[in-house]
């Protein structure tokens, strides 16, 4: 297979310039990061820990193989988007391997607002599970949470994927043979009952793990009937007089044990159907990608560069080189898997967007799982492009991206704008993971571009009605538009709102992606099912 | 012509007879018992023959089982070893009315030699030095104690059948005297069946020194110079060496002529030694030396003669059974060098010696060389079991004087590793690295004196054997991982990987170990993984360095050695583990170290407490406690009869009876509670 040999000069003074850059978007990052892992602060941590629980990334850590990786998804969710701090949305979510088994995780915080479920933190618990049936995980739930977050119980509860969801996908998931196992680790009051409930196989500590539907205050309120939290659902209670739960652990320790030999009995087999490798680090250093992105968005840079430092071998087959340069498709292996590459390396033209169909017919036809990597500001415009039917195009290697069925990743490594989000697979598009760098933006178009359409908009009407606009004024316009899309299109923002995965660093993106693989590759293999691929009309 | 020789032994002594045998072209015949049918001197012989149970008495002490391998494998001599049936008379005369050749004494010379006080009769008639002493007929204790009297006290009293320390004490004073005598004879008795004492001058510091001697048939006899072993516990030898320190030549000349003198007044043949006590003038003594005792047989110390004299004891063993003549004569015999070995023993030195049993999972010497002489019978995976010594090898060493010897003995140990049971290798090295030691100032009661410096305290593990500890860990995890990936269908997944990989983070790996000292605290390591392949370290005393860590294949042993990169200095360790529990071997350190399971909850128990209900309707046909009763996890409450069987109701844990509703006879309903038990608290 043909290497990319990098072009790239690593003693160059803008490279250096690049490395700062990143370097101090990626340590703000593990700062940020390490800020949520702190959970609902030292107080709550020392309260929660006096009762004698672990932590829950403590939990995590004994859950799973010792040594083993956690691919964490939506560190930032909820950053700044409530007046309460509620760090990770108050819930822990993520892939890592039980008893040899890669299983969905989902962790309550209860150091955080008593671990009850904002409107995030029931989108992030929607996500995993999501996940999990995509990717044929089983799951694992360590619940220890108060419940629906009752001031805001109007975007938790009533609609189609809030609240209720979680037990659907419980129900929906077992039936599709994807194993429930909960563990009560703490309250689980409500709805909140229904998670070990619904669960295939359930856990509960002793003297700590509680379940009922309405909780002694409730229960006094409605009844009268005065009764403690442990005779109304403790331990003792479920596991030998109502059944709810089917063992009973003597502390957090004990239930995680219980839990890895239930995942080590489910009997699931991961058959890979790829023709895999012996995986080969790249020839190039992951870290040089920090000094390959310009510190200005609108600088070009070489997309091969990326990829030559997250393939194996920085081997890279690639597909029609000569033809839609803008569009880089090709071959290569990432940590021994196959995979197809589809990365931009500027504006989509027509012949670029073809080029993308046509590989992605290729990839969806083998059955070899495709990696967008996504950095785009938009299909190309103008009279030339429009006539030449540019959105029929574009239409088609968006058709190809939403009905190919073989696992897709999207890693949005700089701009995510407009049209070109869609062909790029975007969050739209169901990538099986869809993470962002910290340098990337993503909104609808630019912040400059959209201050000048709605400029232009604004100038027009204000000249038809006779009036002038100076350029005073018109900067004074335009200012906000550009800060609020600077503020909505960075990447903590839409972190925050699950729009991803989560914010990665971009030296660990070959990981990252490796472990998503690896994960997906426990789904039965649509595209090799012997089912094949339908598309939806290609407009000619 | 002796050839085929049949070895009437086991362990390290019938590899080293093998050995020889091999050498001369003799073909060899092992014995062994059920216990050592996969042992090495199995193994090394040419052919070997089952002799009975795991038990000595049931098989190497069986004379006939012996004497018919010997007849059906054709060999016409039998070594006896050292042990078992090399000092039995009666074997000697066995083999001799089978026709076979007794490797050793002539069976009168064993005899004359068995009893203390005819031995010492003997050899006062040969003009050999005896320790002023009484050892008459006469046992009245008015007798004994007017002897002891003459003969000056302080006096030691010994059981004239004994040995091995059995019935021997001393005594003071006159006043002191029939105490001490009523409790040797009494240990006497206990021990050897036979309460009859001898009394001898007690020496204040006397050293053990033994004289090597060889006779033949032809009336030849030479001594081969001397050994020390002086350092003894309990009067078990622990290190003997070769020549003497500091013995003047006169002395040693007549040390040996009065060995020879012992030897030929018993008519001996072979290989045998003359033990004496030696009363050093440096130490207050009178310069002399007094006899002891002779062993007809060949010593477990006889390496360090082979050394000094570039001889093989074994080989004039086999020349001389043969009848053939001694090799060479006194004056062709002269001494090379110094020698010194030690005895490897697993046994546990930090709880008063006791012996060990078990596998021996991680074995490795020093390799052997001019320099460096291992003799041993084990391998590594082989069992010490409880039925034979639980000696593991005999570690010896040479070189050209006593300094450079003793330098030897020192890296010999260093590079000696048992794992899998407690060894006496850190008791030996601080023997060996004792000033006392390096001046020669032996005597025997050497290890007495000095037991504050050679049994320390033991220690726990320091910062260096913990960091080694979690890096082997964290090292031998990933290899596991990786190696357990390999039998999926995901042979490389990411997913197998033993870092701890944590997005935008660094999560430390926490590694506690708990060392096998009784009240040993568990001890937290944190691990960090960095991005060029070591670990960020932290250790329980707050130290924080750096580490890497790699494991170099030991082929010629099958262990591996865990070398490191701790805090900028290479650190090296012999590693051995099964399972959670670690040997780690530092030069003279054994740390034995467990590796806790965060979540082993130990024997999880349900709780006593709750109610006990019946499982279905049914009759009450015993009720087997009454309120107030402890009971005990697992004890039966009461009897149900349901379905024609019988259901016993089972305490869920430890705790107290509260209540019981039913009595014989009721019938109670499904779900019924039966009795009340109060759980002790969790």
């Amino acid at each position: 297979m043909p290497q990319l040999i990098s072009q790239i000069d690593t003693r160059a003074a803008a490279f250096a310039d690049n490395v700062a850059a990143m370097r101090a978007l990626v340590d703000d990052l593990h700062t940020t990061v390490t800020g949520i892992k702190q959970g609902g602060g030292e107080k709550a941590r020392a309260k929660h820990l006096s009762r004698g629980k672990l932590l829950p990334r403590d939990r995590v850590r004994h859950l799973l193989d010792p040594g083993s990786p956690w691919l964490e998804f939506s560190q930032l969710a909820a950053h700044g988007v409530y007046d309460d701090v509620v760090p990770a949305a108050g819930i822990l979510t993520g892939i890592g391997r039980v008893s040899g088994t890669e299983c969905v995780v989902v962790a309550n915080d209860a150091t955080v607002k008593g671990g009850t479920y904002y409107p995030l933190t029931v989108k992030k618990h929607l996500r995993a599970q999501e996940i999990a049936r995509e990717n044929n995980l089983p799951c694992v739930y360590l619940v220890d949470s108060g419940g629906a977050n009752l001031p805001n119980q109007d975007e938790v509860f009533p609609d189609r994927d809030h609240f209720g969801r979680i037990f659907y996908n419980q129900a929906t998931m077992s039936a599709a043979g994807i194993p429930q196992i909960a563990v009560v680790m703490g309250s689980c009051t409500a709805g909140g009952a229904y998670v070990p409930a619904m669960a295939d196989e359930s856990i509960i500590v002793r003297n700590q793990g509680t379940i009922f539907l309405g909780g002694p205050p409730l229960v006094k309120a409605a009844t009268g009937e005065v009764v403690s939290a442990e005779d109304l659902g403790g331990a003792d209670v479920h596991s030998r007089t109502s059944g709810v739960t089917d063992h009973l652990a003597q502390n957090d320790a004990h239930a995680l044990a219980i839990a890895r030999r239930i995942v080590g009995n489910l009997n699931r087999v991961k058959a890979p159907a790829l023709a895999l490798r012996e995986p080969v680090a790249p020839k190039y250093a992951a870290e040089e990608i920090y000094g390959i992105i310009p510190t200005d968005s609108r600088k070009p840079f070489d997309v091969r560069e990326i990829i030559a430092r997250l393939v194996d071998g920085s081997e890279f087959d690639e597909f029609k080189q000569l033809y839609g340069t803008t569009l880089v498709c090709g071959f290569a292996h990432l940590w021994g898997y196959p995979v197809g590459i589809i990365a931009n390396n500027g504006i989509l033209f027509s012949e670029s967007a073809l080029k993308g169909a046509h590989f992605i017919e290729l990839c969806n036809q083998r059955g070899i799982p495709l990696i967008f990597l996504q950095n785009i500001t938009g299909f190309m415009v103008g009279q030339k492009y429009e006539n030449a039917g540019i959105a029929k195009d574009g239409a088609k290697l968006v058709t190809a991206v939403a009905c190919a069925k073989v696992p897709k990743f999207t890693v949005i490594i700089g701009g995510s704008f407009g049209a070109g989000n869609y062909g790029m697979c975007g969050r739209g598009y169901s990538p099986r993971f869809l993470y962002m760098w910290p340098n990337a933006r993503i909104s609808v178009m630019g912040g400059e571009q959209a201050a000048g359409v709605l400029a232009t908009v604004k100038r027009d009407g204000l000249e038809a009605q006779g009036k002038t606009w100076s350029a005073e004024e018109e900067e004074a316009f335009k200012a906000p538009i550009r800060a609020q899309y600077e503020h909505q299109g960075h990447p903590y923002y839409a972190s925050a709102r699950l729009w991803d995965d989560g914010i990665i660093d971009p030296a660990e993106t070959r990981m990252v992606l490796a472990l998503s693989l690896s994960a997906a590759l426990n789904a039965a293999p649509d595209a090799n099912s012997g089912e094949p691929t339908t598309y939806g009309v290609f407009r000619m | 012509m002796i050839d085929t020789l049949l070895i009437a032994n086991r362990g390290e002594i019938a590899c080293r007879i093998i050995r020889t045998a091999r050498r001369l072209g003799i073909r060899t015949v092992a014995v062994y018992s059920d216990a050592d049918a996969g042992a090495l001197h199995v193994a090394m012989a040419d052919e070997a023959v089952r002799i009975g149970a795991a038990p000595a008495r049931d098989s190497y002490l069986r004379m006939d089982a012996i004497l018919d391998a010997a007849a059906r494998t054709g060999a016409q001599a039998i070594h006896p070893g050292y042990g078992f049936l090399s000092e039995n008379a009666g074997f000697a005369e066995a083999c001799a009315a089978a026709g076979l050749v007794f490797v050793g004494p002539p069976a009168s010379a064993i005899r004359a030699m068995g009893g203390k006080s005819e031995a010492k009769a003997l050899m006062e008639t040969a003009g050999v030095p005896l320790v002023p002493g009484y050892h008459g007929e006469e046992q009245n204790s008015g007798v004994l104690a007017a002897e002891a009297a003459r003969i000056g006290f302080p006096v030691l009293i010994k059981a004239s059948a004994g040995g091995g320390g059995k019935g021997m004490k001393v005594a003071t004073s006159a006043e002191d005297f029939h105490e001490q005598l009523a409790s040797a004879k009494r240990e006497a008795q206990a021990a050897f069946g036979n309460d009859r004492v001898l009394i001898e001058k007690y020496l204040g510091r006397p050293r053990h020194v033994e004289i090597q001697v060889f006779a033949d048939s032809h009336g030849n006899c030479v001594y081969l110079f001397e050994r020390d072993c002086s350092i003894q516990r309990r009067h078990q030898k622990v290190v003997e060496e070769a020549p003497a320190p500091n013995l003047p030549l006169d002395l040693r000349q007549e040390m040996g002529a009065a060995a020879v003198a012992a030897a030929k007044a018993i008519g001996y043949v072979g290989a045998g030694t003359v033990e004496f006590l030696l009363d050093p003038v440096e130490t207050g003594g009178d310069g002399r030396f007094y006899f002891m005792e002779m062993n007809t047989r060949l010593q477990v110390e006889h390496p360090v003669t082979e050394y000094i004299t570039g001889q093989d004891l074994v080989e004039w063993q086999l020349r001389v059974a043969a009848g053939g003549t001694l090799p060479l004569s006194q004056d062709q015999l002269a001494m090379n060098g110094h020698a010194i070995e030690v005895r490897l023993y697993a046994e546990d030195p930090d709880k008063g010696f006791l012996p060990q049993t078990g596998t021996l999972s991680h074995l490795r010497f020093p390799e052997a060389g001019p320099h460096i002489r291992v003799d041993t019978g084990v391998r590594q995976g082989d069992a010490i079991s409880i039925h034979y010594d639980p000696m593991i090898a005999k570690l010896i060493v040479w070189d050209v004087d006593r300094p450079a010897a003793v330098r030897r003995l020192r890296q010999a140990l260093a590079g000696t590793e048992v794992g899998g049971l407690a060894a006496n290798i850190p008791f030996l090295a601080s023997i060996a690295g004792h000033a006392a030691f390096l001046e020669a100032d032996l005597d025997t009661r050497f290890i007495e004196r000095y037991q504050a410096d050679l049994l320390p305290q033991p220690a726990g593990p320091d910062d260096d054997v913990l960091a080694l500890a979690a890096l082997g860990v964290l090292l031998e995890r990933k290899a596991e991982t990786v190696a357990a990936a390999a039998r999926t269908n995901d042979p490389w997944s990411p997913w197998a990987t033993a870092d701890s990989w944590r997005l935008n983070d660094a999560v430390p790996e926490i590694l506690t170990f708990t060392d096998g000292r009784e009240n040993g605290e568990p001890q937290e390591v944190r691990a960090c993984r960095r991005r060029d392949g070591g670990f960020d370290i932290t250790l329980p005393s707050g130290q924080e360095l750096t580490g890497n860590a790699r494991f170099e294949p030991d082929n010629a042993h099958g262990g591996g050695r865990l070398v490191a990169e701790v805090g900028g200095r290479r650190l090296t360790a012999g590693w051995s583990r099964r399972g959670r529990e670690l040997d780690l071997f530092r030069p003279g350190q054994h740390h034995r170290l467990t590796l806790v399971d965060p979540l082993d909850v130990g024997a999880v128990d349900a709780g006593g407490g709750g109610r006990l209900v019946a499982p279905m309707p049914g009759k009450v046909i015993a009720v087997l406690v009454a309120a107030g009763d402890r009971v005990e996890k697992g004890q039966g409450l009461v009897v149900l009869e349901a379905m024609k069987m019988e259901h016993t109701i089972k305490a869920q844990g430890p705790g107290t009876v509260e209540t019981v509703r039913y009595t014989v006879g009721d019938q109670v309903p499904d779900g019924a509670e039966l009795i009340i038990v109060k759980g002790d608290e969790a």
